[in-house]
């Protein structure tokens, strides 16, 4: 093992470290080493298996490679409090406390930092507050008025004043999804919300959808995300973010607009496979005329109308605008009854073995292996079928399978998984103030949140993520978030610069979780690394880091 | 019928191993080729209007863009009796038209008839008889290239994307890189070897090498063209930046390209002389016209496809826009071609012509018209031919 590690292994267990130059570590060298004799967990090389346990958690399991790899899986990467609640719980009570949150999740400084960082909270602008049915009709009110000034430079400061909260409300929402991705516990369940955004995307550039992109993750995504697929259907089809993404709220008799009903059945459903035809496409079509965004009166129906009138939140059925006559899906006869005849549609396509193995296949895909065993999605679509779509037992029938333990090590992580397991690992001790190079990043890795223009979502593959280009600046990603000058400390409005310095990559968590597991070229590289920074660029951009 | 993802997953740990990515050094002349795929399925009805059908403005009381005025300098071109050409790309593309450097071939596409755009893009990209089970290990772009590797006319692929697009799947190394935004080289090459090195034996073992290598090359490109040009490309952006930049490099370097273009899916507003189409037809238009200039003299060995997976309805829908069609229409564009005509097998624009009384009908398959331009393009052989569009007879539309 390189001296140079070693020394650097008690620098600041989980802190930041204020140096920035050789000369620096040279200079503390000395110290270290002194420190580094009574060290009674300091490593010792290459090991299969971790030989000692936790002195100050007692007698507790050792950590195998699988063990590490598995919760690599479960959260979105390791980090000190994972590791010691799974040597706590062992993995079967520590699947079953993720299958099941309990709350609260957050540690207290992130907690405090997203109560205080809503833009709603005493700034100008009613389209920033409230549920999503507020804000859109405030959106809408305000657009009037813009509107209904003269042409003119009043006119474009009002326009350019609105688009900048509409930045500020979109960012704050990625923020919240940021930090729990970073910071929850319950790492399974933020996973899932992810997994549900992707597979349910909408694109924060259409339309007015950035202004309800983070009721859409908290109302429609998150309470159903370890719940029922069929409720998670039927919320992010009312859900005034959908409605607007897949122009349903356009869709009216007389005027239809098939694009939402596509989707619903070719991606969030059955698969382009999954036995439907264009005849169903049209048909359910049809069954969806009339769900759209309420506005601001409810509108005036006749007396026969008003009984099948739906308003919930800002979603509304407009009986007015829909087709009432008899329709028939998937050889099913659905008959015309209003909005009845949409959760009618939605139940059929939930309870069809196509839906399940559909999710199931692009669960195992997202969690076990690019090509899932077939064995293994069969059993998650009997469980899907067996307990009606929910989730979280079709998870730990994912989880405790023996194929994904055959299947640990070889996932690539996406760059969500990427950037979010690099921060974990790097900034475990204190909590980051900026989440704006996250998304960078993100950006940068082509995977931004709420930022995929199709309605297909992000692919999660190795092929789609391990090109060329996108290898290269992945090393780049590595290096801004080992050389600490990202600005994750800074205020997050640029107002103030925080703390800099790197990340002491080479901690505790890496001698207990990672360092015994390395393989000989990652650890040949970390041994020819000329500063700290150069040695967390390397960590970062292996082959060990960049698989799970 | 296996889903792409499906596919996707069987086959990418073997295929990203043994699969070296080199860096090419083309000679300095020869065929060019670049694809220019618009995902999302553009309304090629608003780009070639078919202005001689009465049809088409009772099909589009919102959306139709009104006929060609020999007195009005700024509205849509008359390319012929039929056919006009969209305002919006009137000055650029337009242009080339005019100096033959352009020809639209109405009536083209595919057979699949999915409706679905990622479904049809796929099976466009792959380029594989329908019939067939489909191989995502295999895009015709990427057949194309091992094709053409070897000898003096190595194909010197490189796609300028973010991700390997399906189309270059295959055995011939492919780099990858966006243009969009470019920085300097990241590292230097010590930290380039060590990075490397760390991936010796690994699948991505070439994806590594060739991605830094590729980062530093380009860089080394674009220092030279900023010093050799007196082109001032601050005034340029998006697409029409990145044009400009896949033009220097497939002057110098790169043989064959790959570059999509999103945002066409317009099922809501999408305008008609003016509006959120036309502005992204503007913009592609000054792209590849800027594209053209780059190259230089080699503008005249090279040709542009530009396609998209389908077309539109040809009714405009409820809410101004258009839904997923079929038949569509494809740009061949170059400096040496035989252009300054409307392609390919046609029909007259009416009701009773419309396939399922909804879309284009597609006359000219995307396989056999691609097929022809390379067969020109290279002298392929019938064997070559084959090879890259199997049971796919070239028809020869006479622009190359």
């Amino acid at each position: 093992m390189p001296t140079f590690v070693r020394l650097l292994n008690v620098a600041r267990p989980m802190g930041i470290a204020r140096i920035g130059s050789m000369a620096g570590i040279g200079g503390i060298a000395a110290v270290l080493v002194l420190g580094a004799v009574g060290c009674a967990t300091h490593p010792t090389g290459a090991q299969a298996k971790l030989a000692r346990p936790d002195a100050a958690a007692g007698v507790l399991p050792l950590l195998h490679r699988e063990d590490v790899l598995w919760l690599g899986r479960v959260s979105f990467g390791l980090d000190a409090a994972s590791v010691a609640d799974y040597r706590r719980l062992g993995r079967e009570k520590f699947l079953e406390r993720q299958l099941h949150p309990r709350g609260p999740a957050l540690p207290e400084p992130v907690a405090v930092r997203l109560a205080a960082a809503d833009p709603g909270a005493g700034a100008a602008g009613e389209e920033m507050r409230g549920d999503a049915a507020a804000r859109i009709a405030a959106v809408n009110a305000a657009r009037k008025s813009i509107y209904a000034l003269p042409e003119g430079s009043e006119r474009e400061a009002a326009r350019k004043a609105m688009n900048d909260r509409g930045n500020r409300v979109a960012y704050a929402a990625i923020r919240r999804e940021l930090l729990r991705a970073v910071y929850s516990q319950d790492q399974l369940e933020e996973q899932m919300v992810w997994f549900w955004l992707n597979h349910f995307n909408v694109y924060q550039h259409k339309a007015e959808i950035r202004w309800v992109i983070g009721d859409y993750a908290e109302v429609a995504i998150r309470p159903h995300a370890l719940g029922l697929f069929r409720d998670l259907v039927l919320a992010t089809l009312e859900h005034p973010a959908m409605l607007q993404y897949l122009d349903n709220q356009q869709n009216a008799a007389g005027h239809v607009n098939e694009n939402y009903a596509r989707e619903l059945l070719e991606l969030h459903t059955l698969g382009v496979n999954g036995g439907y035809t264009q005849q169903d496409v049209q048909q359910l079509a049809l069954v969806l005329t009339g769900a759209g965004i309420a506005g601001e009166n409810p509108p005036k129906l006749k007396p026969e109308l008003q009984g099948f009138y739906v308003r919930r939140g800002a979603f509304e059925f407009n009986p007015a605008r829909h087709d009432f006559s008899r329709k028939t899906l998937l050889g099913r006869s659905i008959p015309g009854e209003g909005f009845a005849e949409i959760e009618a549609a939605v139940d059929l396509l939930t309870r069809q073995p196509a839906c399940a193995r559909f999710i199931a296949g692009e669960l195992a895909r997202y969690f076990v292996a690019d090509d899932p065993p077939p064995a293994l999605v069969d059993r998650m679509a009997q469980t899907f079928m067996r307990t009606n779509g929910d989730m979280a037992a079709v998870l730990r029938t994912l989880f405790l399978a023996r194929e994904l333990d055959a299947a640990l090590g070889s996932k690539f992580k996406d760059p969500m998984r990427f950037v979010v397991s690099a921060v974990r690992f790097a900034y475990d001790g204190p909590v980051i103030t900026n989440t704006r190079p996250l998304l960078n990043w993100l950006n940068s890795l082509g995977e931004a949140p709420f930022g995929h223009q199709t309605p297909d979502g992000y692919p999660m593959t190795e092929l789609n993520w391990a090109s060329a280009g996108q290898m290269s600046r992945r090393f780049e990603i590595a290096r801004s978030i080992g050389s600490g000058s990202a600005g994750l400390f800074d205020a997050d409005d640029g107002s103030a610069k925080g703390e800099s310095g790197f990340p002491q990559l080479s901690n505790r968590l890496f001698f207990e979780a990672v360092e015994p597991f390395l393989t000989a070229n990652t650890r040949n590289a970390l041994g020819r690394a000329s500063s700290q920074q150069e040695w967390n660029l390397f960590l970062l951009s292996s082959p060990d880091f960049s698989y799970e | 019928m296996i889903s792409r993802r499906r596919l996707l997953q069987l086959g990418a740990a073997a295929a990203l191993s043994g699969r070296s990515v080199r860096l090419y050094a083309a000679p300095p002349s020869g065929p060019r080729f670049l694809l220019v795929f618009l995902r999302g399925g553009y309304d090629a009805t608003s780009l070639l209007i078919p202005y001689s059908s009465g049809f088409y403005y009772e099909a589009r009381p919102n959306i139709a863009i009104a006929k060609p005025d020999p007195n009005q300098a700024a509205g849509a071109l008359a390319l012929d009796a039929n056919w006009a050409l969209a305002p919006a790309v009137r000055e650029t593309i337009g242009a080339l038209y005019r100096a033959g450097q352009v020809a639209f071939v109405p009536f083209a596409g595919t057979e699949d008839l999915s409706r679905s755009h990622f479904e049809t893009q796929d099976s466009i990209e792959l380029g594989q008889p329908l019939a067939a089970a489909r191989n995502f290990r295999s895009g015709f772009m990427g057949r194309l290239a091992e094709t053409l590797t070897g000898g003096e006319r190595d194909a010197a692929p490189i796609s300028f994307t973010d991700a390997l697009p399906l189309a270059f799947e295959g055995t011939a190394p492919v780099p990858n890189l966006s243009l969009k935004n470019l920085g300097k080289p990241p590292f230097d090459d010590r930290q380039a070897r060590i990075l490397t090195e760390m991936y010796s034996g690994h699948r991505l073992e070439s994806a590594v090498s060739g991605g830094l290598e590729l980062r530093h090359e380009v860089a080394r490109e674009m220092a030279d063209e900023m010093r050799t040009s007196g082109r001032d490309s601050i005034n340029t952006k998006g697409f029409e930046l990145e044009a400009e930049r896949m033009g220097v490099l497939m002057r110098d370097k790169y043989r064959i390209g790959f570059i999509d273009v999103g945002g066409w899916d317009t099922h809501v507003g999408e305008g008609a002389a003016q509006g959120v189409l036309a502005a992204n037809l503007g913009s592609l238009g000054r792209g590849l016209q800027g594209f053209s200039q780059s190259l230089g003299a080699e503008w005249h060995n090279t040709v542009v496809v530009v396609l998209s997976e389908f077309g539109r309805t040809f009714r405009e829908n409820g809410n101004r826009g258009t839904d997923h069609g079929h038949g569509t229409v494809y740009w061949v564009l170059g400096g040496g071609i035989h252009g300054g005509v409307i392609a390919g097998e046609q029909l007259a624009v009416n009701r009773r012509t419309l396939f399922q009384d909804r879309d284009y009908p597609v006359l000219n398959d995307y396989r056999r018209v691609l097929g022809g331009l390379f067969r020109t393009m290279w002298g392929l052989s019938a064997d070559q031919c084959t090879k890259v569009f199997p049971q796919a007879a070239p028809t020869d539309l006479r622009l190359a």
